[in-house]
């Protein structure tokens, strides 16, 4: 069944100059297999095509389950210089969160 | 085995100024960690100091000492902050004042200077130091006439001095926020200048609380989740000699830890996970290990890191012109049309007049269907109001001027349903752009100077 990501991991994000990064987490084990394999810089790219103007660049962080993308170029020139109410890229990981995924239907979920 | 508790009171320029008391009234801590200091605060306070030599520090920072000096000298609770600035010889001078006010005495107050290095970048790059922008590659010396501030993130040693020499209170400049909480373990500890894995421990039980209630239940994406986030409890490390720590709060306040709340923190503002790059050591993210051990405590710990790198980072401010932004409320049926009307009558306007900006200088978002995450969550098609948010960046401050003056006009000649023009015309703000760049430390750490003087 397909669920978007909030059902199944938490995020963060934050700025990295003019790019932001998001910080992706699954809420167990059995859930990270999935991330890795469907959450990909492509997709994340595609998903944020109307905000990252850039390249997304994606790091794996086994022991937290978690995997962090860098969304460069997403800020409208980033800090003190956007004009954009998120300069700094804090809603970006709630924005990554409404990305669908494909689990398995006994996989433990967040309703 | 002995633990020290180190807590962070204060995560950023305009943090919650009551946070700091809350927590150093509600339980032991043995240090309190506050940062004051963002990218650009240091080019607002030499602003400050141009104007009045005696300014330049963080004065929210005087307002905390006032509150509860006497408590700190009778507990023996020592901070360590970079509320000092570009003069924490000027915020040391007001803390004793305070002190003498308040007609307490009998505790030391040290200083770490030497993170100021704008009086030397002509002479820096006179003798070759490029520093290049680390985003766009290019060298400094072309605007350097136009930059306002430049310090170095310096490390733990001169704060690690401070405390060894006794200092209850230390002010610093331009230190890396992670020190803060570095620095009171490896002088606890003793621990080695090279001990690659401990000063990396040090560097990320700082990261974990450097941001203050964000790893105990602030900004958690599983919100509902989070109990009495109105009283967040900011977090506390105990940490132990051999680099692990616990991260915890103290009992009876809001918030929670656990392991997704210390994760989440975690993975904020990260780069390569491999590489997190301090002026102490480079710290390796994927070694870490998480433990729920109790409620609201999580024990961290496997951590390794490499050797420091042989450069500090440099964080540099420039003026960059002018920005303003201005916002109307847009009501009723057809409210994204509306919107959009009002939106092109100001450029319009603007344009008749003369002033025109390229599409590259301005911003138009509608707030309420796709400002934040355009693309990503589905807009209402027809949301029953939405808030236009206009802005303009441009050298000229003349052209920001004359377009504060167009908002207001279209709550009578726009179209209907424009409300919500209050606080009065937009006006120019300076913008003062960032500029990291890297450093050969010795350059920086040969100059550092850390001073001790008794109240």
């Amino acid at each position: 069944m397909r669920v978007p990501l909030y059902q199944v991991a938490h995020a963060r994000s934050g700025d990295k100059g003019d790019g932001s990064n998001v910080g992706l987490i699954a809420n167990s084990p059995e859930i990270y297999p999935l991330l890795l394999e469907q959450v990909t810089a492509e997709r994340v790219k595609e998903h944020f095509s109307q905000v990252c103007k850039g390249k997304v660049e994606r790091f794996e962080v086994p022991n937290l389950l978690a995997l962090n993308f860098i969304l460069h170029d997403s800020l409208g020139g980033g800090g003190t210089e956007s004009l954009k109410t998120d300069a700094q890229g804090k809603t970006h990981g709630q924005g990554l969160l409404s990305l669908e995924i494909e689990v398995p239907e006994d996989v433990p979920k967040e309703t | 085995m002995k633990t020290v508790r180190i807590g962070n009171g204060q995560g950023f320029w305009g943090d919650s100024v009551d946070a700091p008391v809350e927590l150093l009234r509600g339980g032991e801590i043995d240090y309190l960690g506050m940062d004051y200091l963002a990218e650009v605060t240091l080019s607002i306070m030499m602003r400050q100091k141009l104007k009045n030599p005696e300014t330049g520090y963080a004065t929210d920072f005087i307002g905390f000492i006032r509150r509860v000096l006497p408590e700190l000298v009778e507990r023996n609770v020592r901070v360590i902050c970079n509320a000092g600035g570009l003069n924490p010889q000027g915020a040391r001078a007001k803390v004793f004042e305070v002190a003498r006010e308040l007609g307490v005495g009998g505790f030391k107050v040290g200083v770490v200077e030497g993170d100021d290095i704008l009086p030397r970048l002509p002479e820096l790059i006179e003798s070759g130091h490029e520093l290049a922008n680390m985003e766009t590659g290019e060298p400094l010396a072309p605007i350097v006439d136009r930059v306002t501030s430049a310090n170095a993130y310096l490390g733990a040693q001169g704060v690690v001095d401070a405390l060894d020499q006794g200092a209850l209170i230390v002010l610093c400049g331009r230190i890396t926020d992670t020190a803060l909480a570095l620095a009171p373990m490896a002088h606890e500890f003793g621990w080695r200048f090279d001990d690659w894995d401990r000063l990396s421990a040090g560097t990320i039980a700082g990261h974990i609380i450097e941001c203050g209630a964000q790893c105990t239940g602030g900004n958690f994406s599983r919100w509902w989740e989070v109990p009495d986030l109105w009283n967040v409890g900011y977090p506390i490390v105990e940490a132990a000699e051999d680099g692990t720590f616990v991260v915890t709060k103290h009992e009876g306040t809001g918030g929670m830890v656990t392991v997704d709340t210390v994760s989440e923190q975690l993975l904020y503002e990260m780069g390569n996970p491999q590489e997190y790059i301090g002026p102490d050591c480079v710290a390796d993210f994927t070694s870490i290990d998480l433990k729920q051990v109790g409620p609201d405590r999580v024990q961290v710990s496997g951590i390794t890191g490499h050797p420091r790198t042989p450069f500090l980072k440099v964080s540099a401010s420039y003026l960059e012109g002018f920005k303003a932004t201005g916002q109307l409320t847009v009501s009723g049926p057809r409210a994204i049309d509306k919107a959009k009307l009002a939106a092109e009558t100001i450029w319009k306007r603007l344009e008749r007049s003369g002033v025109h900006f390229e599409e590259a200088q301005k911003t138009v978002e509608l707030v309420g269907v796709d400002a934040c995450l355009p693309g990503i969550s589905p807009a209402p098609a027809e949301p029953p109001e939405v808030v236009l948010r206009l802005g303009v960046h441009d050298a000229d401050r003349n052209k920001l001027v004359r377009f504060g003056k167009e908002i207001a006009p279209l709550v009578t000649s726009g179209p209907p349903g424009v409300t919500g023009f209050a606080g009065g015309r937009p006006k120019p703000q300076e913008v003062v752009a960032y500029w990291p760049a890297l450093l050969a430390r010795e350059e920086v750490e040969n100059s550092v100077r850390v001073s001790v003087e008794e109240a």
